[in-house]
């Protein structure tokens, strides 16, 4: 029986691994559709980092199975590797080469012969911008340039999958905008990149989905839009012109909206104050029970929620849970 | 200051080799030993210290002890210098464990080891690669050797062969360094445990003064020792009257150490990087 070919870059069912005591992963379960790019977003320790290197065949899982590219990360090991690229989250270059050095070697050990080894490393460093530093040893290279370099020699051959561990942690802002585009373009060329990050802007830039990873889990998937509107959707905010004002308008609304706890007052340094409202009713409806109240609000404003609320309350969850 | 991606990193992304053959081994392994001649060439005072002892040895020894030992230095170094070559080159061989030690604490190795080529190639190409300082310290110690009248009767040929044999054995004993490098924790304590261990190898054997001095507990040691049965082919290489059952010996001895260490280093390089 023939399979049919996989859409999926990345299927991983239950999967596991434990250092010791600890679950560093602990029965994830991850869908990475071929294409664009996919951000594992999580804190210090959820596991991202293990995640990736159980992905790349680095480590072997305890339990559960990971696809990648249709073949398995542990019986069909050789296969993942000839299909993927890794960098990783301490720099994986060598230190004691050159830069030209680094990515000649990277060259040969995929099967380019000594000359066209030299041609590629030398196209490569010109188009990373490190032509100037070619020859000097990368101990002695920025972090921006490091990782620059990290990524070359990753697409020495095009991978189909990039892994990108924390790309951009340590770099200064211009570096950062630098892997950023990068991600960007390798994605334009058909590169499923799987990136993991702590950073929630990082996420939202670059990602097209995102599944939040805490305790060794994904705890949410979805697009950052979605993950977003996932809490309580979008937000109507009023101003009011006075904490009394609020307190009157709140009242009225919490039979409306059920008591939610996002329902919030802040009052801002002016005296007036800020409410605000989950739009889980019409905005309509809201606006009659302020007004039956009373209440005449100086503004309003509908936004979504950021990331970093989507973040705490997800993460949250998984705490008390 | 460079501005970076003047052109776009895309431009060089049409050059896959997606369609080539997987590397093989041998092409991954020469990769492999080329970094590791590159890591001599780029910081050679790594090797120094290790160079710096057998050669003032050789002088010292022959100048301070030759016309004590053997009547005079000339005499002596006749004896000595086979001695002091076979140390400097196996001072050498701890640095495959070194080097390894230092690279399965770096990220470099996740990269190495999520390339589709032979999982050991790295262990393999990294003591390969060494053979490249064995021969360095040998010509030093040879040229020195010359300078200060060491006159080899078996020529170019039996120098040739006394320098090939001793890299052999280097070679052989280099997995040994390579299983301490896996299980050591720092590159500090492979140095520490390489002194523990090259000592008592190399000077409680015959490489400097002849055994039949010695009480009777020490020459039972120094006649076990591999160190003195490889100095003992050396002198007989060297000397153009060369014993083929000691040559013999001393190539056993080193496949039997790859036999031992090199599927140990295998499960350990497996293991330590998983």
């Amino acid at each position: 029986m023939v399979q049919p070919p996989t859409q999926n870059a990345v299927e991983a069912v239950g999967l596991s691994r434990s250092f010791g005591a600890t679950r560093a992963v602990d029965g994830l379960d991850l869908v990475v559709p071929a294409g664009g790019v996919y951000g594992l977003l999580g804190p210090n320790g959820a596991g991202k980092t293990t995640t990736i290197r159980l992905l790349a065949t680095l480590l072997r899982p305890d339990a559960g199975s990971a696809r990648v590219l249709g073949s398995d990360v542990v019986s069909e090991a050789a296969a993942v590797r000839r299909e993927i690229a890794l960098t990783g989250q301490f720099a994986s270059v060598d230190g004691d080469l050159t830069g030209a050095e680094n990515l000649v070697l990277q060259c040969r050990l995929l099967g380019h012969t000594r000359r066209s080894a030299r041609a590629r490393a030398e196209r490569l460093l010109v188009a990373f911008g490190l032509d100037d530093a070619a020859n000097r040893l990368v101990a002695t290279y920025s972090g921006g340039m490091q990782r620059r370099l990290d990524v070359a020699a990753s697409v020495v051959r095009t991978p189909r999958l990039l892994f990108l561990d924390e790309p951009t942690t340590g770099l200064d802002p211009r570096s950062r905008h630098q892997v950023w585009d990068l991600v960007h373009e390798l994605v334009g060329h058909g590169t499923t990149v799987l990136l993991t990050t702590q950073y929630l802007d990082e996420a939202d830039q670059l990602a097209d989905r995102i599944g939040v990873v805490a305790r060794g889990r994904v705890v949410a998937t979805g697009t950052p839009d979605a993950l977003k509107r996932s809490i309580g959707g979008d937000v109507l905010e009023m101003r009011l012109s006075s904490p009394a004002d609020a307190v009157r308008a709140s009242a009225a609304l919490a039979e409306l909206t059920d008591g939610t706890p996002s329902l919030s007052e802040t009052v801002a340094e002016d005296g007036t104050a800020l409410l605000s409202v989950p739009l889980s009713v019409p905005v309509r409806r809201i606006l009659d029970v302020v007004d039956d109240a009373g209440v005449a609000p100086v503004g309003f404003d509908v936004r979504r929620p950021t990331l970093d609320e989507v973040f705490l309350a997800l993460t949250a969850e998984e705490v008390a849970a | 200051m460079t501005t970076a991606m003047d052109i776009s990193p895309v431009s060089v992304l049409e050059d896959p080799l997606d369609e080539s053959p997987p590397t093989s081994a041998t092409a991954a392994v020469r990769a492999f030993a080329w970094r590791s001649l590159l890591k001599l060439r780029h910081t050679p005072e790594q090797a120094a210290d290790a160079i710096l002892i057998p050669v003032l040895f050789t002088v010292l020894f022959t100048y301070l002890f030759g016309g004590a030992l053997a009547g005079s230095p000339r005499s002596y170094v006749q004896y000595l210098l086979p001695g002091t070559l076979v140390m400097a080159i196996l001072l050498m061989t701890v640095y495959g464990g070194l080097a390894l030690n230092t690279d399965v604490s770096r990220g470099v190795l996740d990269r190495f080891r999520s390339l589709p080529v032979w999982q050991s190639a790295h262990v393999v190409g990294t003591l390969a690669g060494d053979v490249g300082r064995y021969l360095v310290a040998a010509v030093l110690v040879v040229l020195l050797g010359l300078l200060i009248g060491w006159r080899p009767d078996g020529g170019m040929a039996g120098v040739l062969a006394g320098v090939g044999l001793a890299v052999v054995f280097a070679y052989a004993l280099s997995w040994v360094w390579a299983v301490i490098g896996l299980l050591a924790r720092s590159p500090q304590a492979v140095s520490m445990l390489s002194f523990l261990i090259q000592f008592p190898l190399t000077f409680a054997s015959n490489a400097f003064v002849d055994p039949d001095t010695m009480p009777g507990w020490l020459q039972v040691w120094v006649e076990a020792n591999p160190v003195s049965l490889l100095v003992t082919a050396e002198r007989t290489l060297f000397a153009g009257t060369a014993d083929l059952g000691d040559v013999a010996w001393v190539l056993v001895a080193s496949a039997a150490l790859v036999a031992v260490f090199a599927p140990l280093t295998f499960h350990l390089y497996r293991r330590r990087s998983a």
